[in-house]
């Protein structure tokens, strides 16, 4: 359906081989443990678990009772218990606490872990320690990727952001590399790789590493996946700082899209009750208005709607045989319509009361001239208004950020300034907060030594050569200075506007801003797959600390795009920050972008950033345009 | 009924692209009205059964979903999901007859399974005309394995087999050259999982001092311990580890972290006091013992207004009891609360809002956002006069605030004030253009009329004349604005 204006863009691959695999695997790990047996299920694992089965799927499988995995302990009379949980040191405790208390009462039951999507040894060093191993059992069910529409999937991993990039674990990087052997070996061989970042490239060869023992016994297929693209989530934190005009971007931005689906509430349903809906391309309005710039928005439900009524309308003259045609045929259709759209309106009319209470305008307007360069202190002076009168913390830290990254750091007077403000209004408690974001280059101070910065981010790429990568990260805090100013200018990522900007016909993918900023990371992929590699683009690597690789591989026959990418939503806090990895199909000129998936925010505090963001570009309509308008 | 349509849809076909804000509250809002309420009009043919939606539990989960049930257990743990879904035929699975064979480790491997069994049934049709190898986990212990006490993997070897997921022992590799070697090889191998591992070696076999020496000069494993001893909780050990590379500031962060732990106010307040003293930067130092000074702060108010309220003296307190304890929020919202409750104590009480301005040092600017927004919303407009009026030397009176009066309006219109407070403010914006809108928006029609009598703008101020009501005192007014002939209109 998204693909039908353009001749040359094929199929997406069935992606719902993905779904079945998981589920037939988790089956057969449930039969691992015959007989009756209580489920324990980690929290952030239950929407992508709903993705993929349902109760009756796990009681047809013996499970009795499902529970949450948390603090509480577990009062039930099963003699099996399971737990489907992430490979968590604080959930080892939990589960160990459970085995042991049995053991203290002298009750004996079965245990099994199921991690996922894999094991790490510190779980089992923890469960050594707590003297329960060997009391348990331990599997994998290696859930790699959750497919979430018709274009894109997700890894689902809401801590891969925090363990990468803040704290510098590698652990994810195996699952990334299985990810992608997963998808090479179902829709590949890819014909060529491309990535940029330090964490593509680490994946990337640890992917081949893995490929080159397992038989290529994939070869003679037709690839259904063209060309891969792995790019770290710090290659463009802009994209994700800014917020998104189009319909699914602000249905994100107010109810929170997680796994794909989002839960309206009784002011947009009308009603005493809360609906869940699935957000994808099945859903026919939707899909029509996902990638539109929400003033287009309420144009196209009102003649949708007036449509709706003229539908009804007809059934006025009829006779009963019409009648009945219209009852055995149409009514359904129209009635399935009618439900949706009320979905719609009333999400859009909850979206603008929102936006119109909070200064959404002045926001829109203060990201746009950080964006430019222009009126800094207009806009610094709004973002402590902000701060100021306790609007939400994470709006806040967002528009710093985004002051941070665009002007290479704040000016010392004003960081001191801002940082002072925000913990009197948010709790001093933030300390750790902005701690924790300066270390990962999103708040940062300009430093007075601007040209020691140079040397050290020289000697820094020198050495991210050495295989061994011993000394790298000792100057990686130094090296991530985002040179956003040179890297817009030189990709032309501020649209030039004269007059309006036509949003109904956009002609860049600037729209999703309203014709602020055009996405980098969609620009490079742009800009990589029109030269078939990086040549040219040398200096924009440089600005982006380097580790581009552009490999062929054997056939690339079809234009699927892919790209994967360290994604990120990240919070800070003392107490977490979180961001999924995740891949995503591309059309070669649809750019479908990223489906992060859910991350729990684990502090109040953590759910803001790139998620969302990320998730309104998959500007498919973009593509779909073009084609057309080149077309006519 | 035909006409207005009519004319909508001549709207929607002339109206080329406007420049879309999202102040135009009125224009977009009642555009979606319209069409919510063609759709609802709709509602009682559509409604008369349910069959499309899907049924959803009172929290909002759809019936039969995962996260549901998880709910249903905890909230009744007696009853059985079975009755829910007794309509299931159990055991009719297709996978039942699948071999139960033991394996613990190979799951891992999967992926790579070329043995196609016979139950695998959907899978394999699944798979079967993509013409896509089976990926049924592979079952069988690799005969490999067994081999792992015995043989002598490199570190190379080890490393690989460990990334997979197989069980290495890594007990030979006693020299410390040998140590070393692995790790460098887990950190070629980019697996972080496996780096821990070795480490985890590591720190059981090596004195912490020599550990640490090593790691000093191996950035990428020093990350993975620290992450490692944070999530592990060895806070002695990381804190240890910090020391030794000369982290100071890390150190105080990791302590200071620690008191989001302690729930016991007088025990946190205790641990504060001990963080003053750590390492911080100068600036962090003053924001930690400002920490410390607000707990000790609330401490005090919080023993004083529980028992003022308990005691029911007090009219503020019975008028509007608490909602929560103020212990542990932020200094805002202590002030707001202080603003509250305590706005007109003297400067000498704990709890009084000038001294907790003066005390933190808040700028005027926190502090008037805050003031207003505690005295608006107890309806308090004197003491909202109060805030913004300034005296000269000469005794003139005159309005000033810290911030922009639009914001001031903004405050006081969601705290409902009636018109002629708002009216007032609305005047004092200094911007036209946001003074009408304003002024528009919230009906201060005076402010309007003489806004568009200083504008001369006499097609405007006709043009407005149909907004208020008839006969009205604002229409008299705008009658002798017209027919005044002093005024010389610009159009």
């Amino acid at each position: 359906m998204a693909f039908a204006g353009r001749r040359d863009v094929p199929e997406p691959p069935d992606f719902g081989i993905l779904k079945r695999l998981a589920r037939d695997q988790l089956i057969y790990l449930l039969e691992q443990l015959p007989g009756k047996k209580d489920l324990f299920i980690e929290a952030d694992l239950m929407s992508p678990l709903d993705r993929i089965a349902n109760v009756s799927i796990l009681k047809q499988h013996e499970v009795d009772k499902l529970y949450k995995v948390d603090s509480r302990p577990a009062l039930s009379t099963s003699d099996q218990f399971c737990f489907l949980v992430r490979p968590r040191i604080k959930t080892m405790r939990y589960i160990a606490d459970i085995v042991n208390a049995d053991k203290m009462s002298g009750r004996s039951r079965k245990y099994k872990i199921i991690f996922s999507p894999q094991k790490f040894y510190a779980c089992e060093m923890v469960l050594e320690e707590e003297g329960v191993f060997g009391d348990v059992t331990c599997d994998e069910w290696s859930f790699y990727l959750l497919p979430l529409d018709e274009d894109i999937i997700s890894m689902e991993l809401p801590e891969f952001f925090r363990d990468y990039f803040l704290e510098g674990d590698h652990r994810w990087i195996n699952s990334i590399a299985r990810a992608l052997q997963l998808l090479n070996s179902l829709y590949g061989p890819f014909g060529k790789a491309y990535g940029i970042g330090r964490c593509a490239k680490m994946s990337y060869e640890l992917w081949r590493d893995l490929e080159e023992e397992s038989e290529g016994d994939g070869q003679g297929r037709r690839p259904e996946i063209g060309n891969i693209f792995l790019m770290d989530r710090d290659t463009d934190y802009v994209t994700a700082l800014c917020s998104q005009v189009v319909y699914e971007g602000l249905v994100d931005d107010t109810f929170r899209i997680k796994c794909g689906s989002v839960d309206f509430g009784p002011d947009v349903t009308s009603s005493d009750k809360s609906i869940k809906v699935l957000l994808n391309a099945q859903d026919k309005v939707f899909s029509q208005i996902r990638n539109e710039h929400f003033s287009s928005v309420f144009g196209f439900l009102s003649q949708k709607s007036r449509n709706l009524q003229a539908q009804y309308d007809r059934r006025r003259g009829m006779d009963i045989k019409q009648m009945k045609n219209f009852v055995s045929q149409e009514l359904k259709g129209l009635k399935q319509e009618h439900r949706l759209l009320s979905l719609h309106i009333g999400a859009c009319e909850s979206i603008m009361k929102k936006k119109t209470k909070q200064d959404f305008q002045e926001m829109i307007k203060a990201e746009h001239s950080l964006l430019e360069g222009f009126d800094i202190r207009e806009s610094t002076s709004f973002i402590e208004e902000h701060i100021d009168r306790q609007v939400s913390p994470i709006e806040s830290l967002r528009l710093m950020c985004l002051l941070s990254i665009t002007e290479n750091g704040l000016v010392p007077k004003d960081y001191r300034s801002l940082k002072t403000q925000y913990l009197q209004s948010y709790g001093p408690e933030h300390l750790l907060t902005f701690h924790n974001l300066k270390r990962i280059g999103l708040l940062t101070e300009q430093s007075a030594g601007e040209t020691l910065t140079a040397v050290e981010s020289r000697v820094s790429k020198l050495v991210t050569d050495r295989a061994a990568g011993k000394i790298t990260d000792a100057f990686n805090s130094l090296a991530r200075r985002s040179n956003f100013r040179a890297i817009s200018k030189k990709l032309g990522l501020i649209p030039r506007v004269d007059g309006e900007y036509d949003l109904k016909m956009p002609r860049d993918m600037a729209y999703v801003f309203s014709g602020a900023y055009i996405p980098l990371s969609c620009k490079i992929i742009e800009q990589v797959l029109e030269r078939r590699g990086w040549l040219g683009l040398e200096e924009v690597v440089r600005l982006l600390n380097g580790n581009e690789f552009s490999v062929s591989g054997n056939a690339g026959l079809n234009g699927n795009e892919f790209s994967v990418s360290g994604n990120a939503r990240l919070g800070a806090g003392g107490q977490g920050a979180v961001g999924p990895t995740a891949l995503c199909p591309i059309q070669t000129a649809a750019w479908r972008t990223i489906q992060p998936g859910s991350p729990s925010a684990l502090s109040s505090l953590s759910s803001w950033g790139a998620a969302p963001s990320l998730r309104s570009l998959r500007s498919g309509s973009w593509g779909r345009r073009e084609g057309a308008s080149s077309s006519s | 009924m035909s006409r207005a349509r009519a004319d909508e849809e001549e709207y929607w076909h002339s109206s080329k692209f406007r420049a879309f804000t999202f102040d135009d509250e009125d224009d977009e809002l009642s555009q979606l009205k319209e069409s919510k309420r063609a759709v609802n009009s709709l509602r009682d043919i559509v409604d008369d059964d349910d069959d499309d939606l899907e049924r959803v539990s009172w929290s909002g989960e759809p019936v039969g979903s995962i996260s549901w049930s998880i709910k249903e257990t905890a909230s009744s743990s007696t009853s059985s999901l079975e009755s829910r879904d007794s309509s299931l035929q159990k055991g009719s699975s297709s996978y039942a007859a699948f071999p139960k064979q033991v394996s613990s480790y190979s799951l891992s491997s999967l992926f790579k399974g070329r043995n196609r069994l016979p139950s695998f049934q959907s899978l394999s049709d699944a798979l079967s005309d993509t013409g896509v190898k089976n990926y049924a986990p592979e079952l069988r212990r690799p005969k490999a394995e067994y081999k792992d006490y015995s043989s002598d993997w490199s570190p190379k070897d080890t490393v690989r087999r460990m990334q997979r997921g197989k069980i290495c022992s890594l007990e030979r590799f006693r020299s410390l050259q040998d140590k070393l070697v692995l790790l460098d090889e887990a950190v070629a191998g980019h697996d972080g999982n496996v780096i821990t591992a070795v480490l985890i070696f590591l720190k059981r076999t090596l004195r912490r001092e020599i550990l640490f020496r090593e790691l000093e000069v191996r950035q990428v494993a020093l990350c993975h311990l620290i992450h490692f001893l944070k999530e592990t909780g060895e806070q002695k050990l990381l804190l240890d580890l910090l020391r030794f590379l000369d982290r100071t500031e890390e150190v105080a962060l990791s302590q200071y972290r620690e008191h989001l732990n302690i729930q016991d106010v007088e025990k946190r307040r205790e641990f504060l006091k001990g963080c003053i003293g750590l390492p911080f930067s100068a600036e962090d130092t003053s924001h930690i013992q400002d920490h410390y000074t607000l707990l000790e702060r609330q401490i005090i108010i919080e023993a004083n207004d529980r028992h003022l309220e308990m005691a029911g003296q007090s009219e503020i307190f019975r008028k509007y009891p608490r909602k929560a304890s103020i212990l542990n929020m932020p200094l805002v919202t202590t002030l707001f609360y202080s603003c509250f409750y305590h706005y007109t104590e003297a400067e000498g009480t704990f709890s009084s809002p000038t001294n907790l301005k003066k005390t933190f040092k808040i700028p005027d600017k926190q502090y008037v956002l805050t003031a207003l927004a505690a005295r608006a919303k107890l309806r308090a407009w004197d003491d909202v006069d109060a805030l913004f009026t300034t005296k000269n030397w000469l005794g003139y009176t005159k309005k000033k605030a810290p911030i922009g009066f639009h914001r001031v309006v903004e405050i006081l219109q969601r705290n409902n004030a009636p018109v002629q407070v708002l009216q007032e403010y609305v005047r004092l914006v200094e911007d036209v253009e946001t003074r009408l809108n304003l002024a528009t928006k919230y009906k201060c029609h005076d402010v309007v009329i003489e806004t568009y009598r200083d504008l001369k703008d006499r097609i405007q101020l006709t043009a407005y004349k149909c907004k208020v009501e008839r006969g009205s005192a604002e229409e008299e007014k705008i009658n002798s604005v017209l027919n005044n002939t002093q005024i010389r209109w610009k159009n």
